[in-house]
């Protein structure tokens, strides 16, 4: 009797513990078709990926789990995910750094179909021959203008500058001619400044410290000819500091805002001004549409809508366009099972190829697909993306990559955004802020682990 | 007695036991064991011995830099979140008119997430600022005062309630004694009050401190470490740890390692310091 209650007991207790276990049971690992588990990088797109998903089970019968990052979390997510049992098949680096972080999880991606139809090979995430990160989307930015503001400006019958429209403009010193006479007649113009809030707040800075400082890199690196897969990169002299410069006063001196606050300002601060029409120039790229249509109040027409390449005083930057390129790889789990890897290969295969998939992705995402999979009418419609588009296909005009994508790491990007913004409140000198530029990427370049 | 606690062991104990396992003990362990290693999941770990304990305090002064600014705001939030809460609970337990109104009111801001609270301190302050051109990034200075602030706005009511249910405690024949032989309420709030409440100061300041030591919402919402860093605590520092570099998780945990074993060993001295002073009913 009382062995038997012991082993009542234990049998309940166990049964108890079971519950809790069943939890983490493995799923059924035998069906042969394998099944995609997708996680997505953008929260904004996580409803149209959902319905991607149901589209392509409806077609092939695959299964197309979606599962989607917050905003600023994809890499925690990724980390804590990656460790399950439904660790994702399909996933995105952020280009060369990203793939040192990844690289034990990274498949190689040569043979793939999608690959043989990347239009810029250049463009994928390529070590030692081979492809482990393939560009899914192609994105632009530049300085954004509102037509309509500029060209009530150059109607103005007191303007100084003798160009007639925002097209003669292609070199700084023009720009700068431009900018700080708008500045002047901004109550004739009904706006509070040129430049919209250059936002420098921890974490909102990301268009300064990433975006623009690509440029004086990218004439630093063709200057020396530097090769930039090779360790060449580990140190930079910053020569271009001084354009840096120039631009960036340009940003900061000729703004809504006094330069004292911008500790404050946000992204969403910057484009919220843009589209109620209180500045007429914004830095950012084509992404940006939806944040300008979605503020209330809107006054910015698409129409309106113009990039300008961001010129900072360069030899020979009549001929620069955009900065064109992309953070966005796919990558897919090489410890995945070999069904699970071909699922996954299939089912961007798909969408960057079948007529349903292509439809997806150009009206219902809105990219630019770096693929000939895609012809000349299957482009995204919205205006930022049509003109990156038309800044591509410009006559003798050099594209800029986006060279940030080899910046040492997060820490150095931060520091040189603090350092930013230091300097835009005055309490730091350039000179410290360029030293401090080129020590922390040497030294950041150093302390990676791998 | 004791068979029969044998006997049930497996039924009352046993799950409990193996949740602790599975949800505290196991993490532990594993957490431990990563800061040895270098790992971008908690799979792929590689044996590497202290190497991460090195680069969390030879690659730069950061950490200790945290540690330094962690210490100081803890030290001046211990000590003005207490003097205020239990200046406030002798207030609220004499017999005002709405005492229970003031209780509520002063105990809601702690009812308020981190996050939310930081940023609406933030406007707060940076309005404040902005009559003198300036916000809350200018100087180091602004941003460790914002900081209390919040800290006290947060932790008073909370450590109020605490206070008065430790004053209420008192027995009133010990109160009235001293009213009959003449002492004054000086004297009475130092030779009774704060002998009786002493439990209540032990459980006030452990909780102040170890709140103030992990502080990490209300300093990301905050000041998220501007300017320069100068603003980073040493819980933000170990999150900033984890993503700023490549391969750097390993060091991040590393660092947590040593955060827990700091935080532990002040907590100790602190209850044994309080405790000591308790006196017995």
């Amino acid at each position: 009797m009382k062995n038997l209650k012991k082993a009542l007991s234990l049998i309940f207790a166990l049964s108890l513990a079971l519950t809790v276990f069943s939890g983490c049971n493995r799923s059924s690992g035998e069906e042969s078709v394998g099944k995609v588990r997708y996680l997505n990088f953008k929260p904004e797109s996580a409803d149209i990926y959902k319905e991607i998903a149901k589209e392509y089970e409806k077609e092939t019968g695959v299964k197309v789990i979606v599962e989607t990052a917050a905003n600023n979390a994809y890499e925690s997510t990724l980390a804590a995910k990656m460790a399950t049992d439904e660790a994702p098949t399909l996933f995105q680096i952020n280009g060369p750094k990203g793939y040192a972080n990844w690289k034990d999880y990274c498949a190689d991606l040569s043979d793939t179909k999608l690959y043989e139809h990347l239009t810029d090979k250049s463009l994928a995430v390529e070590v030692d021959g081979k492809v482990f990160g393939i560009p899914y989307v192609v994105e632009g930015y530049g300085i954004i203008y509102n037509e309509a503001l500029t060209d009530k400006y150059f109607a103005l019958p007191n303007k100084a500058v003798d160009f007639d429209s925002m097209d003669d403009v292609n070199s700084f010193a023009e720009l700068k001619a431009v900018v700080e006479d708008m500045q002047k007649n901004r109550e004739a113009l009904g706006i509070d400044g040129v430049f919209a809030a250059t936002s420098l707040k921890t974490g909102e800075d990301w268009r300064w410290q990433t975006h623009l400082a690509n440029l004086p890199l990218y004439y630093e690196f063709e200057k020396n000819k530097v090769d930039l897969t090779s360790d060449k990169t580990g140190e930079i002299g910053f020569d271009y500091a001084d354009n840096f410069k120039n631009i960036f006063d340009l940003y900061i001196n000729n703004s809504t805002v006094d330069r004292k606050t911008l500790g404050t300002k946000t992204v969403v601060d910057s484009m919220a001004e843009f589209a109620l029409e209180k500045c007429v120039m914004v830095q950012n790229g084509n992404w940006a549409w939806s944040q300008i249509s979605d503020v209330s109040g809107n006054k910015v027409k698409a129409e309106n809508l113009e990039f300008l390449p961001i010129y900072i005083g360069a030899d020979g930057e009549e001929k620069q366009g955009l900065c064109i390129g992309t953070e966005n790889f796919y990558a897919i789990n090489s410890k995945a099972s070999e069904e699970d890897q071909k699922a996954a290969e299939d089912f961007i295969y798909w969408l960057y190829s079948s007529s349903t998939g292509k439809k997806f992705v150009t009206e219902d995402l809105g990219f630019i697909a770096p693929f000939d999979t895609f012809n000349d009418n299957e482009e995204p419609q919205d205006p930022l993306a049509q003109e990156v588009l038309d800044w591509m296909d410009e006559d003798g005009i050099k594209t800029v990559p986006w060279n940030f994508t080899i910046f040492p790491s997060q820490t150095f990007k931060e520091g040189f955004g603090s350092s930013l913004l230091k300097y835009a409140q005055g309490t730091k000198e350039w000179s410290a802020v360029k030293s401090d530029m080129v020590d922390s990427w040497k030294k950041e370049s150093q302390s990676s682990t791998k | 007695m004791n068979t029969s606690l044998k006997k049930y062991f497996p039924i009352f104990v046993l799950p409990t036991l193996l949740a602790f396992i599975l949800a505290f003990i196991l993490p532990f362990v594993i957490g431990v064991g990563l800061s040895f290693t270098e790992f971008t999941t908690v799979e792929n770990a590689s044996f590497n011995g202290v190497q991460n304990y090195i680069r969390a305090f030879t690659t730069d002064t950061d950490f200790l830099r945290s540690l330094g600014f962690t210490a100081a705001f803890t030290i001046v939030s211990v000590v003005t979140v207490n003097v205020f809460a239990f200046m406030l609970s002798l207030a609220l337990t004499r017999s005002i008119r709405g005492t229970n109104l003031f209780r509520s009111v002063f105990f809601m801001p702690n009812l308020i997430g981190g996050i939310v609270l930081g940023y609406i301190w933030n406007l707060l302050i940076n309005g404040v600022l902005s009559a003198f051109g300036v916000d809350i990034t200018f100087k180091t200075e602004y941003g460790f005062w914002g900081l209390v602030i919040l800290t006290n706005w947060q932790l008073i009511g909370y450590m109020m309630v605490i206070y008065i249910a430790g004053l209420q405690n008192i027995p009133t024949s010990l109160l009235e004694a001293a009213s009959i032989d003449g002492a004054s309420s000086f004297k009475t709030l130092m030779k009774i009050k704060i002998p009786m409440v002493m439990p209540s100061i032990t459980i006030c300041t452990f909780l102040t401190l170890t709140n103030s030591f992990k502080m990490f919402d209300q300093n990301l919402a905050l000041t998220a470490g501007a300017p320069e860093k100068t603003t980073e605590m040493l819980a933000l520092n170990i999150y900033n740890t984890f993503y700023g570099r490549v391969g750097w998780q390993g060091v991040g945990q590393a660092k947590a390692v040593v955060f827990f074993v700091i935080v532990a060993i002040i907590a100790f001295f602190q209850l044994r310091l309080t405790g000591s002073r308790e006196v017995e009913h």
